[in-house]
This record gives structure tokens, sequence and C-alpha cells, in this order.
């Protein structure tokens, strides 16, 4: 059953990240790309992340999102003309084969100790939001406060250079 | 859950912590006309942070279960972070108020750089050294665009920010691999990961340590990931260079040696050939690149590539000698880099971008002590004895040789002859070349107390290596 789900969310994540690439109207690629977005964080909830499937809707595929449409809206964009060499073009194909089987070959040969950490089954209740509520301020407070630190740099930093006169 | 956070752990992290609120707050309330009290405030900030960390030396112990440590080793690369902030900001309002840039966001920026940077230095935790290099780096994003309305400085931060984020990705990768590989960030628990395997680097942990190490590599400039640096280095404004140049460095070292430096496990792993390779080309790459400059500022940038790669054969030897070498050699160039930046951008006369060697012309008469202590940076960079930064070589190249490197050191000090060539080239021209037209000096006290400062650091860490390297040597051993 679960295999089943995970054929067809795949089928549908990779189908809607190439037509992210492959349509030429930027607010068709947007809508492909929460699509995308929203087939991951389905992903998530299989793997038992309740959590993380969350925030991926909130914000990916939300807040994010919704800032790329304002832009992509406001901005008008012109149509781009069709430009590029052919030759440019197969070279792509190429070289993004090559990488895919050089990937595939590698991820594909590499033996995973019976110790590691992947293998290992995650305790009762791993990644609900509860559980992560309470780990986020116990045991990783601090990095959540220097999270809060890192936040308050882009935010000023944003400011510092957006504002024309400070 | 129970977990002790032991705050005297952190205690430079939290008066540093305080401070940039407080900045915030005071340039917020003292007005858009006046940025004294924020300069204050931050200079005021650095020393209390620094008390903290002389007071509580090596002595604090890990705080919130193993993700910080408060040890000697922290503890010697903070207070070079301190020391290196304050010498920057010490003389920044001068250039601040030269260019019309004077915003109190400057020192704030400032603060949560080395904020990031101090933990960095004192991670025990995957998780909190990634926090604090990007809290580090995305201020240093910000600084490097200061100079607002120069398309320079805009192209270096948009450089920055853009390498930058594309090397995170690197690291985080990398970091996720190693989690996979052992279920856990926590240094402590990778190292007996590393130490108990059979095969510690099979599955994907080989593939982790080797991201981890090129999202590293990158925040040291070193090749082939040092494109970056020259460009950022010239566009940014020049203190914010001067403090680039010499913080995120050691921080990116400091860092580097936490997570890879333990004799025990790191004969089992390849990456010495790894770095051999790399410190090679760095050493030999930035060396002739810094033969063609005429700009003091990009002939400072590839030359503190070339030193990133000196320092790369104390973290490829990998022994205690190589590691406490690498502090007392971190702990001086700082100081050098910064007395250099700081007199460069006061000798500047064609405005900012421009950073001219003909600049130097007659400084020896114009203004004897800057001339005589550019000629200490110059001479210390090159590593003249009895300045520190000879010792600084020194010992590593020692280190060096001890592990059997014996051929990058022979590299490294062909190329140390080499660069003779460009250092003392500022010395010629500052005493040798005569030019027409030449205006005195801007009277700018805090840049002489500055340079006054640094060279003093040098003369005396030159003089009297002993105390800095026994303190080194002390604080690698408070890191096994």
């Amino acid at each position: 059953m679960e295999a089943i789900f995970f054929i067809i969310l795949s089928i549908i994540i990779i189908f809607s990240s190439m037509m992210v690439i492959l349509k030429k109207n930027p607010i068709a690629s947007v809508l492909f790309l929460i699509l995308a977005l929203f087939s991951t964080a389905a992903m998530y909830v299989m793997l038992m992340a309740p959590f993380i499937a969350a925030i991926q809707i909130i914000v990916y595929a939300g807040a994010i999102m919704v800032l790329f449409l304002f832009v992509i809206m406001l901005l008008n964009l012109k149509k781009i003309n069709e430009g590029g060499a052919v030759t440019l073009k197969i070279l792509g194909v190429i070289v993004a084969g090559l990488m895919m089987v050089v990937t595939a070959v590698v991820l594909r040969s590499v033996a995973i100790p019976a110790d590691s950490g992947f293998l290992r089954s995650s305790p009762e209740g791993f990644g609900t939001v509860e559980n992560v509520g309470m780990t986020l301020f116990t045991t990783y407070l601090l990095p959540f406060e220097i999270a809060s630190f890192l936040l308050l740099a882009a935010i000023i930093g944003a400011v510092v250079l957006a504002k024309k006169k400070l | 859950m129970n977990i002790t956070y032991n705050l005297p752990a952190i205690g430079t992290q939290l008066v540093l912590g305080a401070g940039v609120i407080l900045v915030l707050l005071a340039d917020l309330l003292t007005g858009k006309k006046n940025r004294d009290v924020a300069y204050q405030t931050t200079l005021t900030v650095l020393v209390l942070a620094g008390i903290i960390c002389v007071m509580k030396w090596g002595s604090a112990g890990a705080g919130f279960g193993g993700q910080v440590f408060g040890d000697g080793f922290a503890s010697f690369f903070n207070l070079a972070f301190l020391a290196i902030a304050f010498l920057v900001v010490f003389n920044s309002p001068n250039y601040l108020k030269r260019n019309e840039i004077d915003h109190g966001e400057y020192y704030m920026l400032i603060l949560i750089a080395v904020l990031g940077m101090t933990f960095m230095s004192s991670a025990g935790d995957l998780l909190i050294f990634f926090l604090g290099l990007e809290t580090m780096s995305i201020s240093l994003y910000v600084l490097a665009g200061f100079h607002k309305s120069r398309a320079r400085s805009n192209e270096s931060s948009l450089k920055y920010l853009l390498l930058g984020a594309f090397f995170t990705g690197f690291l985080l990768y990398g970091i996720a691999l190693i989690y996979g590989q052992v279920g856990s960030t926590n240094l402590a628990d990778i190292t007996s990961y590393l130490a108990g395997s059979a095969n510690p680097l099979g599955g994907y942990m080989g593939v982790g340590l080797a991201l981890l190490l090129v999202g590293l590599l990158f925040k040291m400039a070193v090749v082939p990931f040092h494109f970056w640096s020259p460009d950022v280095y010239d566009g940014a404004p020049t203190p914010v260079t001067a403090f680039m140049s010499a913080a995120p460095k050691a921080a990116a070292f400091a860092a580097a040696l936490r997570i890879f430096y333990d004799p025990a496990i790191s004969l089992g792993l390849p990456w010495d050939k790894t770095l051999w390779i790399a410190a090679a080309l760095t050493i030999t790459l930035g060396n002739f690149a810094a033969l063609a400059q005429s700009s003091i500022k990009r002939m400072l940038a590839y030359s503190s590539i070339t030193h990133a790669g000196y320092l790369m054969i104390g973290l490829a030897a990998g022994n205690e000698l190589g590691a406490s070498g690498m502090l007392y050699y971190l702990f001086t160039y700082g100081f050098m880099n910064v007395g250099a930046f700081t007199i460069a951008w006061l000798v500047n006369r064609r405005g900012e971008g421009n950073y001219l060697l003909s600049d130097f012309a007659q400084l020896g008469s114009r203004n004897p002590v800057m001339a005589l202590l550019m000629s200490i940076f110059m001479l210390s960079l090159t590593g003249i004895p009895p300045l520190a930064g000879f010792f600084g070589k020194l010992y590593v190249f020692s280190a060096g040789v001890k592990a059997g490197l014996i051929w990058l050191v022979v590299i490294a000090v062909l190329n140390s002859v080499v660069s003779v060539f460009y250092y003392l080239r500022v010395m010629v021209i500052m005493y040798m070349r005569e030019e027409e037209g030449l205006k005195d000096l801007e009277k700018a006290p805090t840049v002489a107390i500055t340079a006054i400062l640094c060279g003093l650091v040098i003369l005396l860490l030159g003089l009297f290596p002993g105390p800095l390297l026994d303190l080194a040597r002390e604080s690698v051993l408070s890191l096994l």
C-alpha cells in the first residue's frame, strides 16, 4: 500500500517539477511548483513527520509561493525571447543525463552499515508536533535562540540594504 | 527531559547577545545624527564580553547537554574575535563618516557576526556550528554591501551572498548525510561513531564529511573555492574587509579544528591527501596572483588566500604542534591584517575603489610612524623574525615536517620567498618612490592608536612567543 502511494507521489513530484521548467508561462510554472511542494508535504506525512509536512505547506507552499506569484504578477514579465543555441541545449541534456547516471550508480552502490542511523527506527511519537515542540524548547533551546539572532540579522540587513534613506 | 544548561559556558555569547539588543535600542533612541552612543555601547559590550571570556577562561565546561563548550579552545578564539572586532570598530567612525555611511546598524551587524563566530568556535554540535556560521555570514553579506551607493560594494555583497548560499547548501547536505549515518549531530557522538565503526567512511559518511569540508574550505577561501574572496574583499568597505579577512577565517579554522582535529581518528581518513593538494594549490596560486596586483586591497586579499594555505599545513599535519601553531598564527594574523587594511584606507587618496599601491609613495617622509608600522605589518606577513608572523609560520611548518609533509613545507617555504617581493614592494614604494602632489594624511587618532596597538602586539608576541604558544597548546589540549 505504502509503495503504491510512494510511486504515485513520486510521479506527481517529478512530473510537476519538470513542468516548472518546461512551461513558458511563469504563472503556470509557479502553480506546478506549488503542486510539487504539496506532494513533497504528502511524502513527509508518509514518513511519519506531520510537523515537517505542516511547515512545508505553511511556509513553502503558502507564504513563499504567494510571494512568488505576487512578484511575477507585479513585475508583468515580458515574453522571454527564445534564445540559446541548440548545441547548448543538447549539451545540457547530455550533462544532466550523465549526472543522473553517476548519481544513480553512486547511490545504488553505497552499502549502508548496519549500525547507521539510516536504519535505526525512530522512537515512539517522533516528529509529532507535540514532541517537536518539547525538544525545541528543552534540548534544542540554544539553537532556537541562535536562530532568533540569525533572523534579527537578516531583518536588519534587509532594511539596511533596501531602504533608500537610513 | 533533563538537561543542564550551564549558562556560564556561553557567558561571552550572552553578553554579546544582550549587547546586540542594547546597541539596537541605543541607536534607535539617540537619534539619527549622532552615532556616538551606538559606537561607545558597542565598544563597551566587546570589552565586557572580553572580560567575561578571560574570567571564565577554560573553566566553564560543557553547556546545554554538550552542545556548546566553554573550554580553553573556545575562550582562545573568542578572545581573538573580540580583539579583532574591537580594533575594527574602534577606528570605523572615521571611515564611515568619510564615506557617509555612518549608520548604527553597522555596529550591530558586527556584534551579531562576532556572536555567530563565538558559537562556531565553541560548538559541540553541528547544529550550533551551522547556525553560528549562518549568523556570521548573513551579517557579513550585509556589511560587505554596506556602501550602498557604490556599485563595487553591491557587487561584493551579491557575489558573497550567492556563492555563500550555494556553499551553505553543500555544508547542510553534508551535515544531513552525517546525521543520517550517525543518528546524531553531536560531535562527541560522531567521534565515537568514527572510532567504533569498522568502516568509518562506509555508507554516506565519507560523502557527508567531504561535503562538510567543502563548505568549510569555502569560508576559508581555499583554492579551488577562493574565487569569491578577492572581489568581495575589494568591494567591501575597508574596515569590513579588515574584519572579514581576519575573524571569519579564524572562525572557519576554529570550526574545522573542532570538527576534524583528533589525532587518534584522522589517521584512518584519506583527507590529509586532499588537504595536501588544496594547501599546495592555495599557497602557490594566492602568491602568484598577489604578485600581479596594483591595488593594495587586492594584494592583501590574495595574500590572505596564501595565508589560509599556510594554515592548511597545520590542519593537514593533524598533530598537536600543528593545531597549536594554527591558533598562534590565526591570533597574530588578525592583528597584522587589521593593521595593514586600516593604514591602507587612511593612506588611500583617490576615493573608494582605487586602492593603488602608489598611494603609499613617500609615506616614509610624510608620516614616518605610519610607514614604520606598515613596514612591521608587511615584514610580519612575510615572516621575518623576530615578528609574530615568523613564529606562526615556523610552528606550522615544523608541524608539517613532523607529520612527514616535507614536500608541502618545501613548497610553502619557496612561496614565502616569492612573497617577499610583493610585501617588500610596499616598503620600497613608501621609502623610495618620489611622486608629485601628495597630500598630508587625514588626522585620525583612532586609526593611529589601532595601528600602534596592532604593531605592538605583533612585536611583543614576536619577541616573546612563549606565553601565547603555551596558551594555544593548552587550548588545543582542552579540545580532546
